[in-house]
């Protein structure tokens, strides 16, 4: 990678794999053009602004004031949007706009809308409360007749029943006491009084229980439910409630009753016994609902258009006034000359847009005719430039993936590009079947095709999150497919795919194929697994040699792959300590050994060697002067390994060693010019005030680097065995996930077929494709996902990435609307 | 179990610790107080407020605040946030968050009853309620004449109803007599407190019953103060005490008998505690002693997240929630009625 020149022009962008080279700038803004080449400035979205202001809280910043008028305005959109909720309007999208409108025109208009729609509002309420009040004086009446009617119907009956001389009193109070009482009672009988009203369902047994305490019981009440919920007139809700009729005795009784009522917010209605009255008032009240509920038609339609109108609206004044409260939040950041003539920004800016910035700054300066154009320069800093990949749609989820561990340091080599392979192709070693491949392949191509209407809306979580990865998964399902046909399965079905199975029956009659077995008879099977190993005996044994073998291979690519990764990196920060005292031992330790292992199986693979590997590799360690005997896969072999294993003995050191040594020279070298030890006392505040001047010129203390360095060679050595041996995850999986496709299909398939019973081959049918959904396309795809994103995050990228960068986060007005909501 | 709470308190009090120790990051630090105190009218204050977890309650307030709006609203989301908790709780520790609220609930019947004696409107009382202590029939508390009636209307269903065995009386309701109602059930409350919390045992009971040891004590120091001059005497005002706490019971025998402010300064210096509280006061002075007791208090309550696996953070953090409540109130008046140097006067940094 001849990318020394620290991004120069000489050599092709290396888009992804470093980040692209940002500068420090500083702009002076004449504060009356402020506002535009802000608002410029947001619209390019390649800026990213310090704030220069963080010591001051938010109100005692320069634009305060209109960042609480934008807030405002703000909540009165709210309050539209609430508002046309709640008529079931939804605000019409984007009508083109029919020229700019002034932020402060815009807070007039709002402020006249909200105190007009509240106005309306406040109007059909009352509105709303009278008619609802009638409704509920309606209710009260209709019921409460009710009783009366039914009382009295009960009492003739009861009347006939006794079939007493004397003919009882019609008074409306009677046939509600029990029929005995009544007639001890008559002589001091008392006028009862009553009240009637409605009381809230929940509410009522506490009403009637408190009702009760409080007039020792001294009280009559009937109660009735209402079938419909009534709304509410105070509250405006609707409310199950009883009608309710108490009869009480006396002043007293009365008062304790009303205030009960008042507590319990019961609305009470006055209410007549005379029966013929009661129908009067009902038809009375009849005529003025309906003619209520009229004026009430009238106002709904009147805040319906004036919602309506609001509504095609709503969209820009939302998105205008956003704009401008990021665009003042932005300003509160610059720091405000003392002649309050300019203001001053510092930010982050790739290097690229540089002349985007400057046209934008002109234009800003010609269009708010301001007498001095912005002044535009670069700021020199030792400070680490925010990281910042131009990615497109494609490749977003893939960066996200090694984001999500650790953002990448500024202009470090970006294991996202690799990712984009490696990661679908460690996946699809996992999960290799073409037929659970092509499931997933069309799932995402639905997912892509619908990519325009999908991601303009709001989706659910995890849907957002497979959308999100849609491109992952649509590599992760190719690879799939391919990995499914090197292993020749498809639903765990195998496939004569290429050409017929190379293997064939010793005789014509077969009998000896699932005993002895086949024997060889055509050309090797051309690609992938030969499909009669599929159900044979030795399936397993084959198969697990084989992948366990391959995953070994692909690691220690991987890893080998990571360690170069960190060549380069240590290439184009220029530190040779790193090249020769950390990847050349890492190098020779790691290939030494597994390298090696790597080697063995590949001539193994060739030659047909029937050696024992794993003897080879443990005696290489405890014997390695011992004769190899049969196990002997190539000449010299023994010297090989045991010049191989001194390499590696002598990497440990050579890793661990020179290199804090080396490091404490060159800071002996840099520093010696600064021999003169500062006198003790001095010493704390002359260290702060280097550290002020010069960032990251920190104390050197050996003893720190030295464990570093040892706790990073002890990691190497072990991670490189255990990295290794973590890489069979890749066979593990890939063998759990044919077993357990394997066992769906015979166990459930099949075996369902097996009872001729259309029924039960039906069931099996749709548990078969519930279980390959639910478990192998989902369950499994996300198991193996996750270990395809460990052995990335771990195995790999522990290898060379330091992931402790920060990411560009540019002021842009296409991010406002992920902000809010 | 002592010590072993922390085998099987996660099963059902794992979910509901982190929450309220999430909570508990959420409260206003000590910068956030400093920004406060600079602000200038109250809509600074809401947009101050509006970067901290207050923010979605007060951002759908028009613009011209008050105090009240402010401090209902903080309120209303310290209620959902118990709500919340109170839901997701099991037995014992729903007990534990209801028996949270009975102080609430004292107050509103309190402040009800007086409310009704001076002839407020209901209506209006209610709002002034605290909404954790409310109950179906507060309402109809202001249909009872005295406390027999109170308690047989009302209480007898609410959970305070226990509390109350010791103050039916069948006299008319004054203002004498119900403060002395508040203080005998909140002697009652907190004793049922203090033998609930002993009945959970294990760190519970250790945490809880310092922090309830506490306020019952500052209780005895508020009553004697400001029973100092009133008619009552010495043996009724032994027997608001609670029984228990670091004064009980040799250092209630001494409150009951103080004439003056010095004299309870006296009785309170004999015990270590509660020493640098009084030293901070000038003598004769108790005006600051509130405050005092309260910036005590925050700091036991805050103490008591340092440990885990009890219910003591449900209390500290419900606790401290409305210290910053009456924080925020404090600042806001001071802001609102342009008293800015008293500002420092009454607010206790919680961190």
């Amino acid at each position: 990678m001849a990318d020394h020149g620290g991004g120069g022009g000489c050599c092709p962008p290396m888009d992804l794999f470093r980040s692209e080279p940002m500068h420090l700038v500083q702009i002076i803004i004449p504060i009356e053009s402020a506002h535009l080449t802000a608002s410029y400035l947001g619209d390019i979205g390649l800026i990213q602004f310090k704030d220069l202001n963080a010591d001051k809280s938010p109100f005692q910043r320069t634009y305060a004031g209109q960042i609480k008028r934008c807030g405002e305005m703000a909540r009165k959109l709210r309050y539209f949007k609430e508002q046309m909720s709640k008529a079931g309007l939804t605000p019409t999208p984007k009508t083109e706009s029919q020229g700019d409108i002034n932020l402060d025109d815009l807070e007039v208009k709002l402020g006249d809308l909200e105190a007009e729609l509240i106005e309306v509002n406040a109007n059909s309420e009352k509105l709303q409360r009278g008619y609802n009040e009638l409704v509920e004086y309606k209710l009260v009446l209709q019921k409460a007749g009710e009783f009366f009617r039914t009382a009295e119907s009960s009492v003739v009956a009861q009347h006939r029943e006794l079939a007493s001389d004397e003919i009882p009193e019609e008074s409306l109070e009677t046939p509600l006491l029990t029929d005995q009482e009544t007639k001890t009672d008559q002589g001091k009988q008392v006028k009862l009084g009553v009240l009637a009203g409605l009381v809230a369902k929940g509410k009522s047994m506490a009403f009637e229980r408190i009702l009760f305490r409080a007039t020792r019981g001294n009280v009559f009440l009937r109660q009735s439910s209402v079938d419909e919920a009534v709304v509410d007139p105070s509250s405006g809700e609707k409310v199950e409630k009883n009608v309710f009729l108490v009869f009480y005795s006396g002043e007293r009784a009365k008062n304790k009753v009303l205030k009960i009522c008042e507590a319990f917010g019961a609305n009470r209605y006055p209410f007549v016994e005379d029966l013929s009255k009661q129908e009067q008032t009902i038809t009375e009240l009849s005529g003025r609902t309906s003619e209520l509920k009229r004026t009430i038609d009238a106002g709904l339609l009147h805040r319906g258009n004036l919602l309506q109108t609001i509504g095609e609206q709503y969209e820009r004044w939302n998105i205008l006034v956003r704009k401008e409260k990021s665009i003042y939040h932005t300003l509160n950041m610059l720091s405000i000359d003392v002649t309050k003539k300019c203001l001053v920004a510092e930010g982050w800016s790739p290097i690229y847009a540089t002349e985007q910035i400057q046209d934008a700054l002109e234009r800003s300066t010609i269009d708010s005719n301001s007498q001095v154009g912005a002044i535009f320069r670069v700021l020199h800093t030792k400070e680490l430039p925010p990281t910042f990949f131009r990615t497109n749609k494609f490749t977003d989820s893939f960066q996200t993936i090694v984001d999500a561990y650790g953002v990448a340091k500024y202009q470090e080599a970006n294991p996202g590009v690799y990712t984009i392979v490696t990661f679908p192709f460690l996946f699809a070693v996992m999960f290799g079947d073409w037929g659970h491949g092509i499931c997933i392949l069309l799932a995402c191509l639905f997912l892509i095709f619908k990519e325009k209407k999908y991601s303009t809306q709001k989706l659910g979580d995890i849907m957002e999150m497979t959308f999100g990865g849609r491109y992952v998964i649509l590599l992760m399902s190719l690879f799939s497919i391919y990995t499914g046909l090197i292993y020749n399965e498809f639903f765990s079905v195998p496939f004569e795919l290429f050409s017929p199975s190379a293997y064939v029956c010793r005789d014509t009659s077969c009998s000896e194929a699932t005993t002895i077995g086949l024997i060889k008879g055509r050309d090797t099977y051309p690609f992938g697994v030969d499909p009669a190993w599929h159900g044979s005996r030795s399936e397993l044994p084959f198969l697990n040699s084989l992948k366990m073998k391959m995953s070994i291979l692909i690691g220690v690519a991987q890893m080998n792959l990571g360690i170069i990764m960190s060549f380069f990196n240590a290439v184009y920060f220029k530190n040779a300590v790193n090249i020769w005292f950390q990847f050349i031992p890492q190098m020779i330790f790691l290939n030494g050994l597994f390298g090696y292992l790597s080697l063995l199986i590949i001539v193994k693979w060739c030659t047909g060697s029937k050696a024992d590997l794993y003897h080879i590799m443990i005696y290489m360690f405890l014997s390695p002067t011992d004769d190899l005997a049969e196990n002997e896969l190539f000449a010299n072999q023994k010297t090989l390994q045991l010049v191989l294993l001194l390499l590696s003995l002598i990497a440990v050191p050579w890793m661990l060693l020179p290199k804090p040594f080396i490091l404490r020279a060159q800071y002996n070298r840099t520093h010696q010019g600064e021999a003169y030890t500062p006198l003790e006392g001095e010493d704390q505040s002359l260290q702060v005030e280097a550290n002020h001047d010069s960032h990251g010129h920190e104390e050197f203390e050996f003893s720190e680097i030295f464990v570093h360095q040892l706790i990073h060679t002890i990691e190497f050595v072990l991670g490189a065995v255990s990295n290794t041996a973590s890489y069979l995850r890749l066979w593990a999986l890939s063998l759990a996930h044919s077993e357990l496709s394997t066992v769906f299909y015979e166990k459930v398939l099949l075996l369902a077929w097996g009872y001729n019973n259309v029924i039960i081959l039906t069931i099996g049918i749709i548990v078969f494709i519930f279980a390959t959904v639910g478990v192998l396309l989902v369950m499994e795809t996300l198991s193996a996902f996750l270990h395809a994103l460990r052995l990335h995050w771990v195995e790999f990228q522990n290898k060379f990435y330091e992931g402790d960068g920060y990411k560009f986060h540019p002021f842009s007005f296409t991010s406002l609307g992920d902000d809010d909501e | 179990m002592y010590g072993f709470e922390a085998m099987t308190f996660n099963i059902h009090g794992g979910y509901l610790e982190a929450i309220v120790r999430g909570h508990r990051s959420g409260l206003l630090t000590a910068a956030d107080y400093n920004n406060l105190c600079q602000c200038e009218t109250l809509d600074d204050i809401k947009m101050h407020l509006s970067a901290t977890e207050y923010g979605p309650y007060l951002q759908n307030e028009p613009s011209p605040l008050h105090t009240t709006t402010i401090v209902e609203k903080c309120t209303l989301k310290l209620v959902d946030e118990y709500k919340h908790m109170l839901c997701q709780a099991t037995e014992p520790m729903s007990t534990f968050l209801e028996y949270i609220t009975y102080g609430h609930m004292i107050d509103n019947v309190v402040l009800i009853v007086t409310g009704t004696l001076h002839e407020r409107d209901v209506q209006e009382l209610l709002e002034k309620c605290h909404p954790l202590g409310m109950f179906d029939s507060i309402a109809t508390l202001a249909v009872a004449q005295n406390m027999r009636e109170l308690y047989r209307l009302v209480l007898v269903d609410t959970p305070l109803a226990p509390y109350f065995s010791e103050c039916i009386t069948s006299e008319d309701l004054d203002d004498m007599n119900i403060e002395i109602m508040r203080n005998t059930l909140y002697k009652a409350y907190l004793e049922d407190f203090y033998r609930f919390c002993q009945k959970l045992g294990g760190a519970t009971a250790e945490i809880m019953s310092d922090l309830l040891a506490f306020e019952a004590d500052r209780r005895a120091v508020n009553i004697t103060i400001n029973s100092i001059g009133t008619e009552l005497t010495r043996e009724d005002r032994r027997k608001l005490y609670s029984s228990f706490g670091l004064l009980y019971p040799y250092g209630h025998e001494e409150l009951a008998i103080c004439e003056d402010i010095d004299q309870v300064r006296g009785v309170m210096e004999k015990y270590p505690p509660y020493q640098p509280i009084f030293s901070k006061l000038s003598y004769g002075e108790s005006q600051m002693l509130d405050k005092a007791f309260y910036e005590e208090e925050v700091k036991r309550l805050c103490l008591s997240f340092e440990q885990q696996f009890h219910y003591g953070v449900f209390f500290a953090y419900m606790r401290l929630r409305e210290q910053e409540i009456r924080n925020l109130m404090w600042i806001s008046e001071c802001v609102a009625q342009n008293q800015k140097s008293r500002v420092h006067d009454s607010v206790v940094f919680i961190f």
